[in-house]
């Protein structure tokens, strides 16, 4: 059966995980330490250790994959824009030293609207980076709060508007959902605001209360409480409405673009591309393999230290796990998936959902499984039962 | 010590009737009865020190782990009396000790003289023991009553003699104190079997006559069947008939049990023992019938046969529906040696293809289920047992149904259902709330006796089917625990009774039909609709749930359609999480039910057609 894939076999994406944060917000679940946590009394301590760390694992890849593009790099976390300039500077000078860098590629730092400065994203500039993601979450201060997040709503126009200055080309913000103690009106409010910023690009989250974060023990406690699903679906409709109006249209289920805007990084996740996830906890997919590297930044590190590999386990895709993951994945993009690339069964056990209005009639007719509004709402619904 | 080498004791075939004495013990389940037989196995000698295992007698598993016997067997034990000096063959034979068998504990009682009435004296007597010492008397048999755990701190013989002493119409210091623990007052109670039983009576040369009271299915064996003699004698290679199936057989094995099968020259008057023909099926083989010479038939058979009749009725599904053939052939496996259970295909929109069981009660239609479980590896769902109905329409003909979902729509002049006479024993402390919980079920209070100053018999009548949905449950858990229930058929009445249907989106979904009392048809509606509207998932589209009596809806909900099934968040370190989620989600998939357009998962129809919490019937003991 054919699949689409858009990047060559070639080309390797690098995603640099920063697990540092000043604080932990309480609904986070990613790979990231405060400085209290790593026992370090403050962070500039152990930046350059560590990005020396990230340096020889992307010579690992070196050996691994040899000479491949790099259409993308993706500075997340944690917190990237804690790290000082230079050593941001430093990964992508190493990147551009071993592989061949593509000319106009996309290169993404996250970063936290409270700190940024204007000499600091001059160097970026400097540095290559083309494109920066703002955590943003909520314009509502009671569902900041909730989140546990610090940083004060009028901070993020001040970001916008100092990474528009700097030249930077692509900017986009993130937004939370669904949050405990959010109505439609706070959640209007912060969208309105969001969509009024000078940015080309959106991604708009329903939280997930992961286990083991406070976040979980409070809802446990019975201290916050999830707002009903149904609302939370409801905010996505009205949420993606809005955003059409604005000029962004959804790409992937939860990101929205100005043209040109989409994130081209992201994509190499969704449409089965190869990528390099370097830094402790990082995913990595290459011809076939996935694998994913040890979790703690000291163990990360000592492991680079002493020449070994920080992977910590892997797995080999089967035909069916390649497959499920590619209707996974491509079903929550605009661009659906062919029919041609369904077996009639498939086709026949999701047609219903034509008929009930998660699918776009247009397309389906046309040969494209594309959802709709309230199709994407429940796009892990239609994958299992196309799966079974 | 009266225990006689087994070489030098009297031979079977060989044996004077007034050296004989059958008996059995007639005890709840955890009142001590197999401890006290695996101790007279010792004493008598016939199992040394060295081959002892507990519970010896007990042959399955599930009757080990349960504390329970299931089949009886009878021990051929040698004893050399302590009052007379002379030599004895004491014959003992076990029943088993639950209200579902009470047919295999009247024929077990009909091949003994005696009974010994085996109580734990920290607990009291308990209603089965009762009903069965009923039975005992009412079959003449000579009542030794026992007081057994005199070891144990919690023991109240004094208290408890009153009680037995009342029952038995004794003296409290008639009853012997036993512990079947430490072997104390065992010899006692041996010698005393000796002296008060008395011993079998029977004309050596009349045509044969063997009562059989037990049948059993060994994988190697075939058929072993237990009889005891009435008349005459019954010799190896004789052509054998059953009076009243009227099969033939050879008997190509004869012998007595001590403890294990030993073949012997025949078995005489008075004597028990067992045979073996080569059958492979336990029904050819009956429980209750008479054994006589093909030859020289007797001309009239032993009294009492009477056919095993499933009371209680289940569906049981394989829940991977490829099992269903596996299934099919357990149940093939399990009648050879259960006569008592019926059972035919049945098909169920909502569960596929399975068997529709009959069963005595519903300890044997868990015991069955779980031996399925267990020996066949097989998951199942069963419906929600019922009983049997006699339905007559206004055409005057009649229908018999065994599932609710046959229940005939409309047109229905009266029906009949089985009612039942129930005891219940229980502290006094609970008279009310036992009251209470019969009336709500349809009963109606027949008397109530105190066995003593603070413990009570209560007897009610009740229509069987109120017993088989909760009865035994609610009766546990509003007495402590301490209440206990025995129950047996006394014929069928009239009853007000409607079968309410429950439609997912407007299609039926059998499984989940019921006959219940009108007045309760409200209640039992609205409870199975919020039932299932919490345990089925929600759908693309709005499920009305609804219960309804023929065209009446009677009570509704309904699962409004799913509106968000999606993880908001899927980047690189998700995906391979994401993926085995769904690989799981599809074997999960793969346990659903389609009812229509509507998926129900398999946990929600286990979950809808257990009556209870916790899905056990709490007669076992743990």
């Amino acid at each position: 059966m054919e699949r689409p894939r858009s990047s060559a076999a070639n080309a390797l994406s690098f995603y640099i995980h920063i697990p540092y944060c000043v604080k932990r917000c309480g609904y986070c679940d990613f790979n990231t330490y405060t400085p209290q946590e790593l026992n370090s009394a403050n962070l500039s301590l152990i930046t350059t250790p560590y990005i020396d760390a990230v340096l020889r694992e992307i010579e690992i890849a070196k050996k691994r994959v040899g000479a491949v593009d790099v259409p993308t790099i993706f500075f997340g976390g944690g917190t990237p824009s804690l790290m000082p300039s230079a050593e941001i500077t430093r990964v992508i000078s190493k990147i551009r030293q071993e592989f061949h860098l593509e000319e106009g590629a996309e290169i993404t730092l996250e970063a936290n609207p409270d700190t940024l400065s204007a000499s600091y994203l001059d160097e970026l500039v400097a540095a290559g980076v083309n494109r920066i993601s703002l955590g943003m979450q909520s314009a509502v201060p009671h569902v900041l709060a909730a989140l546990d997040r610090t940083h004060n709503p009028e901070n993020v126009e001040r970001a916008c508007q100092l990474v528009n200055d700097s030249g930077i080309a692509h900017l986009s913000v993130d937004l939370i959902y669904g949050v405990p103690g959010e109505s439609i009106e706070d959640w209007k409010i912060s969208y309105e605001q969001a969509l009024a910023l000078p940015i080309d690009h959106i991604s708009a989250y329903a939280l997930i209360v992961e286990t083991g974060t406070k976040l979980a023990a409070r809802v446990k406690r019975g201290e916050l409480k999830i707002p009903p699903d149904d609302e939370t679906a409801e905010k996505y409709l009205i949420f993606d409405e809005a955003a059409e109006q604005r000029g962004f249209a959804w790409y992937e289920l939860s990101n929205w673009a100005k043209p040109g805007g989409a994130c081209r990084h992201n994509i190499t996740y969704w449409n089965g591309s190869q990528w390099w996830g370097v830094g402790p906890g990082a995913h990595s997919y290459f011809a076939g393999k996935r694998w994913w590297n040890v979790k703690h930044p000291n163990t990360y590190q000592n492991a680079l230290t002493s020449g070994k590999s920080p992977e910590a386990s892997n797995e080999l895709l089967s035909e069916v796990n390649k497959r499920d993951e590619f209707v996974m994945l491509q079903i929550r993009m605009s661009e659906g998936i062919s029919l041609n690339d369904l077996t009639q069964e498939e086709l026949a056990r999701v047609s219903k959902y034509r008929d009930s209005g998660h699918i776009e009639g247009a397309n389906w007719d046309a040969g494209h499984l594309v959802l709709t509004r309230t199709g994407r709402l429940i796009a892990d619904r239609i994958v299992r039962e196309m799966l079974v | 010590m009266p225990a006689i080498p087994l070489n030098k004791a009297p031979q079977p075939s060989k044996t004077d009737p007034a050296q004989i004495r059958n008996f059995c013990i007639i005890a709840h389940i955890d009142h001590g009865k197999s401890t006290l037989a695996d101790r007279m196995l010792g004493i008598t000698g016939v199992v040394d020190a060295r081959n002892m295992r507990e519970q010896y007698l007990d042959r399955m598993d599930i009757e080990r782990e349960r504390g329970i016997t299931i089949k009886s067997q009878a021990v051929r034990l040698p004893w050399k009396s302590g009052l007379d000096g002379k030599e004895y063959i004491l014959n003992m034979i076990d029943t088993p000790g639950h209200v579902d068998f009470t047919y295999e504990v009247s024929r077990s009682l009909a091949a003994c003289e005696g009974a010994i009435l085996l109580v734990d004296c920290a607990q009291g007597i308990e209603a089965q023991t009762l009903a069965n010492l009923y039975l005992a008397m009412e079959n003449d048999l000579t009542i030794i009553p026992v007081l057994n755990k005199i070891d144990l701190p919690a023991a109240q013989p004094d208290k408890f003699a009153e009680e037995l002493a009342k029952l038995v119409g004794c003296k409290p210091s008639d009853c012997l104190r036993v512990s079947g623990k430490t072997g104390a007052g065992v010899e006692e109670l041996l010698d005393q079997i000796v002296a008060q039983i008395p011993a079998p009576k029977g004309s050596a040369d009349a045509p044969a006559r063997a009562l059989i009271f037990d049948s059993v299915y060994d994988t190697y064996r075939g058929v072993v069947t237990y009889v005891r003699v009435f008349d005459g004698k019954l010799s190896p290679r004789e052509q054998i008939q059953m009076v009243s199936t009227g099969v033939r057989h050879e008997l190509l094995d004869i012998g007595v049990i001590s403890p294990e099968p030993v073949s012997s020259a025949g078995i005489g008057v008075g004597e028990v023992g067992y045979l073996i023909t080569g059958v492979k099926d336990v029904r050819l083989s009956r429980v209750g019938d008479t054994v006589t010479s093909y030859h020289n038939p007797a001309k009239e058979a032993l009294a009492g046969y009477k056919d095993p009749r499933p009371m209680v009725f289940s569906g049981l599904y394989p829940i991977d529906g490829d099992d269903y053939p596996i299934l099919r052939d357990a149940l093939d496996k399990l009648q050879l040696n259960d006569a008592a259970l019926v059972y035919e295909p049945e098909t169920s929109v909502a569960l596929g293809f399975g068997f529709r069981c009959g069963f005595l009660g519903l300890l044997h239609m868990e015991i069955v289920r779980e031996r399925l479980e267990r020996e066949f590896n097989l998951s199942l769902i069963s419906t929600a047992p019922n009983v049997v109905y006699r339905v007559f329409l206004e055409d005057g003909s009649e229908k018999i149904v065994t599932n609710p979902s046959e229940y005939p729509n409309g047109k229905v002049a009266r029906v009949l259902e089985p009612i039942v006479k129930a005891t219940i024993l229980s502290p006094s402390d609970y008279i009310g709330t036992i009251m209470e919980l019969c009336q709500s079920r349809r009963g109606t209070l027949g008397g109530m006796d105190y066995l003593s100053e603070d413990r009570v018999e209560i007897r009610y009548t009740l229509p069987l089917a109120e017993i088989v949905f909760d009865f035994f449950d609610q009766l546990k858990s509003r007495t402590k625990g301490y209440a206990s229930l025995d129950y047996e058929p006394i014929g069928e009445a009239e009853g007000d009774l409607v079968k309410v249907d429950i439609l997912l989106q407007g299609d039926t979904v059998d499984a989940f039909s019921s006959i219940v009392h009108r007045d309760k048809s409200y209640p039992y509606g609205v409870m199975m609709t919020t039932k299932l509207r919490e345990l089925i998932p929600r759908q693309q589209f709005e499920v009305p749930i609804q219960a309804a009596i023929g065209a009446k809806i009677i009570a509704r909900e309904n699962i409004r359609a799913i509106r968000k099934d999606v993880l908001a968040k899927c980047y690189g370190g998700d995906i391979t999480r994401k993926r085995k989620l769904l690989e799981k989600q599809k074997e999960g998939k793969k346990r659903m039910k389609m009812v229509g357009k509507v998926e129900v998962p398999q946990e929600a129809f286990i979950a809808a057609l257990s009556t209870n919490s916790d899905g056990e019937s709490g007669k076992t003991k743990k």
